[in-house]
């Protein structure tokens, strides 16, 4: 049995403007210790796919339409509020993009380490606090006896992300989902903040949720990738699968995105189009608008179908446009094609 | 190769997109329903105030002893004060005065504080910190005490009460306007429009000025019920508008003295001010909801 | 810590210098004279009353020899109450005063924080819409108009409460929730607003997926930053119940010390008037310290400088 199994899981947000799908239909599983990256640009429903495991989205105007999350044989998306309580901070963790404003600007480090502990555990202050101290050592925070009982203004945007992890991993928890943990801060610092986030993994055996837009993050830290676009899933797999032989055309869009597998001296590549309006009502393949792909035709509301290629390796099976053919060829027609609109990057950085 | 965008196409640019933020807040604004009903009944109060004297029978001056106070009736319709003064006209009066008071004293604070904070926002530097920090002093005054001893010091005149309360109200107006120049300064098409070398009036005019408008106006309509409410505290004081004219503050008074007796003395002149207070406030907050949509509550 | 509450203090001692020397001219340019009463005084005798308070030098002196004395805590007599000194009067009356404003700013705080919590907590349901119209209608009837109609329904109309004088706690009633209610009003709105900015907060949604309780959310995470509007405008909150006293003392009859103040810069009794400004004065600076004070201890980002 998996340790998360999630099916259908469909997240919509009513606003006055109309009804966003950000998460329309979405499905994975995670075993113990695995890490999975879900991949996808802005809008695309990654982020608040993970929100909608631990009911975390703001309801309203975001509710959970339907599906299941199996969580080690409970649904998630059906219990109490006591009862999600109890599994979150102490059995699912979790970690967040801005960490300048993911700590409480007005409470020590220490009470908010303690805090996580506490909540779940009958511990002494005392306890905690050494417990505390020895989190923060553990995720690499230098004189952390002394720092544990700073203020979070006194750290930096790196040291906020590792306090963040020490944080979520102090009550040693089976899943840690983190929510794009690097986006934000400074390049120099993301490799080590992914390799604390690696090691703590193999310390405890966590199953980890890794969210990002950046495909080369997945490519050194995942088992395995979920890409979402526009709320839907386009491929899934290993992360060899999805590298090596990718095959939907977002995929292989997404993969040409990355600086450094690219020729020195060459243009970087920009997928052609704008992300999708989730408010506007799903029709097909929701990257369909944007597909570089000669089309056949129309999808005409139809959604693809999600074919097995083997070995867990699925991809939304888009009949409408020809997607045998080599990437490098149909991209160079569609930038020829393609004047307006502009081209637009793939995620503007927050 | 598209030809490079010019500064000042910026420039322009995010003036166009000032007047679609207009209309954005125009019709965020009217789907308010409150500030919607607000601003009708606050223009219905307006109207009553400055038409209704015209057409009423009565004068507000015009005494008649040996009427004396009497209830509401088909003659009187608010009824009449202890000298058999029609008290419909008089609250129309005081109406007028309260609303004046209110307008002019704005203005005073306005002229005030956006001198004040534009100078020392635009200015910037040491002498921003010290302008602002003598507000910070100021802040921490009681002028109440101040404009009792002022009006008792140089008589009750309706222009000294302008000048008296204009010059309390002003400290928040300059820190909004001071903080909105700051602001606007660092941005692109202010820097776009000073390397085009345009003079500092048509900066000021043109790109300033127009972009802080929105803030000044939603401070502005919530300062003028403060006013009105400093001005009709005075008048209760016996230290505002002095007999035979009257406020709705001087009319509260009247009516206070006499509410064991002639109740009706008090209600009405304190419903109509409270109703124009609570007007004034609604419209205050819608256009801020409205203006800045981030600071709207859900 | 120390260094900034002396500068602070400093500070305020600097602006009750300034407030003392504005009253004192204000005072001084008012036309007439203290000693000056309805009942005809012969000239020299109303010059050598004069004489005798100093009123025969030029006003630059006696803007000196007042503030050694006031220094020294000597605030003179009373020009129009015969026989009685100003130090006397405050001490008669301060304390009614003192009682009134603390059980009003009780009430302000008490009823305030805790609705402008509850309105944040349960936003865009009846708990948050009904205590803030309430609140509205609060803010838009102040003290002069709340008084009146407070004591027309209560005293007047349904006979509950007394409507004037000073004998008791059913006499506080009144003049309490007038000059309390107010207040409750613009606190329950300032506490709404920094509550909600707070419960907006990314942090707010690290703590829920700790597993927090959202009570503990609320008043641990939540209330330190959420109240600090709400103690930032602690100090005009002072100062607007001491001005407002000067109307509901009048309304209610309390003999407090508001009453005196206009009566006595109307018949420009000059050392009362000092006196008064001067304690006034002196207790908002007070407020106003504390306030920085507590703004800085709760919150850690803002140094001592």
């Amino acid at each position: 049995m998996p340790l998360l199994d999630v099916n259908d899981l469909t997240t919509h947000f009513h606003t006055r403007d109309g009804v966003v799908r950000a998460v329309d239909g979405v499905s994975f599983h995670l075993d113990r210790g695995e890490t999975l990256g879900i991949v996808g640009e802005s809008g695309s429903g990654k982020s608040v796919t993970c929100y909608s495991l631990l009911r975390l989205i703001p309801e309203p105007p975001g509710r959970i339409e339907r599906g299941t999350a199996m969580f080690d044989g409970q649904d998630l998306l059906q219990m109490s509020p006591a009862e999600l309580r109890r599994i979150r901070g102490r059995r699912i963790s979790m970690i967040f993009q801005d960490p300048m404003t993911s700590l409480n600007p007005f409470l020590r480090i220490s009470t908010q380490l303690i805090e996580a502990l506490q909540t779940h555990q009958d511990i002494s202050n005392k306890d905690a606090l050494k417990k505390a101290t020895a989190a923060l050592e553990e995720v690499g925070i230098p004189e952390a006896s002394k720092r544990v009982t700073g203020y979070p203004h006194e750290f930096s945007g790196g040291m906020r992300q590792r306090v963040m992890i020490a944080m979520a991993l102090i009550t040693e928890p089976d899943l840690l989902i983190a929510d794009e943990p690097t986006t934000a801060l400074d390049v120099t610092v993301q490799a080590q903040i992914l390799d604390i986030i690696k090691q703590r993994q193999n310390d405890l055996g966590t199953a980890v949720i890794l969210v990002t837009h950046d495909l080369g993050v997945v490519a050194g830290t995942c088992d395995r990738v979920l890409v979402m676009y526009g709320g839907q899933e386009m491929e899934s797999g290993t992360a060899e699968q999805i590298f090596y032989a990718p095959r939907h055309p977002y995929t292989r869009a997404l993969q040409k995105t990355i600086p450094s597998l690219q020729t020195k001296g060459q243009e970087l590549y920009t997928i052609p189009g704008l992300p999708p309006d989730a408010s506007k009502p799903a029709t097909g393949c929701a990257f369909f608008p944007r597909c570089p792909y000669p089309k056949n035709r129309d999808p005409m509301g139809e959604r693809p179908d999600l074919v097995d290629l083997g070995e867990g390796h699925c991809w939304a099976a888009c009949g409408y446009c020809d997607s045998s053919a080599p990437i490098e060829s149909v991209l160079a027609k569609a930038d020829e094609a393609i004047v307006d609109p502009l081209p637009v990057e793939v995620e503007t950085a927050r | 190769m598209p030809p490079p965008i010019s500064a000042a196409e910026i420039a322009d640019e995010a003036l166009v997109e000032g007047s679609s933020l207009w209309k954005d807040a125009w019709s965020r604004l009217r789907k308010n329903r409150l500030a919607v009903g607000s601003l009708f009944t606050f223009i219905f109060i307006v109207l009553f105030c400055i038409v209704g004297p015209w057409i009423s029978p009565w004068e507000a001056n015009t005494q008649d002893l040996f009427l004396g106070a009497t209830g509401p009736s088909a003659q009187h319709w608010f009824g009449t004060d202890t000298l058999g003064r029609d008290l419909m006209v008089r609250v129309m009066y005081g109406g007028r005065i309260s609303l004046l008071v209110g307008l002019v004293a704005t203005l005073v604070a306005l002229s005030i504080g956006v001198i004040y904070g534009a100078t020392a926002g635009y200015v910037g530097g040491r002498t921003d910190s010290a302008m602002m920090r003598f507000v910070d002093l100021l802040y921490a005054i009681p002028f109440t005490i101040f404009v009792i001893l002022l009006m008792v010091a140089f008589g009750r005149s309706l222009w000294l009460m302008f000048v008296a309360i204009g010059a309390v109200e002003w400290l928040s107006m300059a820190r909004i306007v001071r903080s909105g120049v700051i602001g606007l300064k660092k941005q692109e098409f202010v820097e776009a429009a000073v390397s085009l070398g345009y003079s500092h009036r048509r900066i000021i005019l043109r790109h300033l000025i127009p972009n802080v408008l929105g803030p000044v106006i939603v401070i502005a309509t919530l300062t003028v019920p403060a006013v009105m409410l400093l001005e009709a505290f005075l008048s209760f004081l016996g230290l505002g508008v002095q007999p035979p004219d009257a406020s709705w503050g001087v009319l509260i008074n009247e009516g206070q003295q006499n509410m064991e007796i002639y109740p009706w003395l008090l209600i009405w002149p304190a419903a109509f001010f409270a109703t124009t207070l609570f007007c004034l406030n609604f419209i205050g907050d819608g256009l801020r909801d409205a203006l800045d949509p981030k600071s709207a509550k859900d | 810590m120390l260094k900034f509450v002396i500068a602070r203090l400093l500070q305020g001692i600097l602006v009750l210098l300034a407030i003392y020397a504005v009253t004192f001219f204000l005072v001084a340019a008012t036309p007439g004279s203290p000693f000056s009463t309805e009942r005809a005084i012969a000239p020299e005798i109303l010059a050598q009353i004069e004489a005798f308070y100093g009123y025969d030098k030029p006003t630059s002196e006696r803007f000196f020899t007042s503030l050694t004395n006031v220094l020294q805590g000597e605030f003179g007599p009373s020009a129009v109450y015969a026989n009685r000194t100003v130090t006397q009067i405050i001490a008669e009356s301060f304390p009614v005063s003192l009682l009134l404003g603390s059980l009003a700013l009780l009430v302000a705080l008490g009823i305030g924080i805790p609705a402008g919590i509850l309105a944040a907590v349960k936003r865009n349901t009846w708990l948050d819409y009904i205590p803030m119209s309430v609140s509205m209608a609060g803010i838009c009837l102040p003290t002069f108009v709340m008084g009146p109609l407070l004591a027309l329904l209560f005293g007047l109309i349904l006979n509950w409460l007394p409507v004037g004088g000073w004998f008791g706690p059913e006499f506080w009633i009144l003049p309490t929730a007038t000059l309390g209610l107010y207040y409750a009003a613009y606190f329950a709105r300032l506490t709404r607003g920094g509550m909600l900015e707070m419960l907006n907060q990314d942090f707010v949604r690290t703590a829920r997926a700790k597993g927090v309780p959202e009570t503990t959310i609320v008043l641990k995470h939540c209330l330190k930053g959420g109240l600090i509007p709400a103690i930032t405008f602690l100090g005009p909150a002072l100062a607007g119940i001491i001005s407002g006293s000067f109307v509901v003392e009048t309304i209610f009859q309390v003999p407090g010390l508001g009453q005196w103040f206009v009566r006595a810069a109307l018949n420009r009794d000059d050392f009362l008037v000092l006196g008064l400004t001067v304690l006034f004065a002196t207790l908002i600076v007070i407020m106003n310290l504390l306030v920085d004070i507590a703004q800085v201890a709760l919150n850690p980002r803002l140094k001592y400088d």
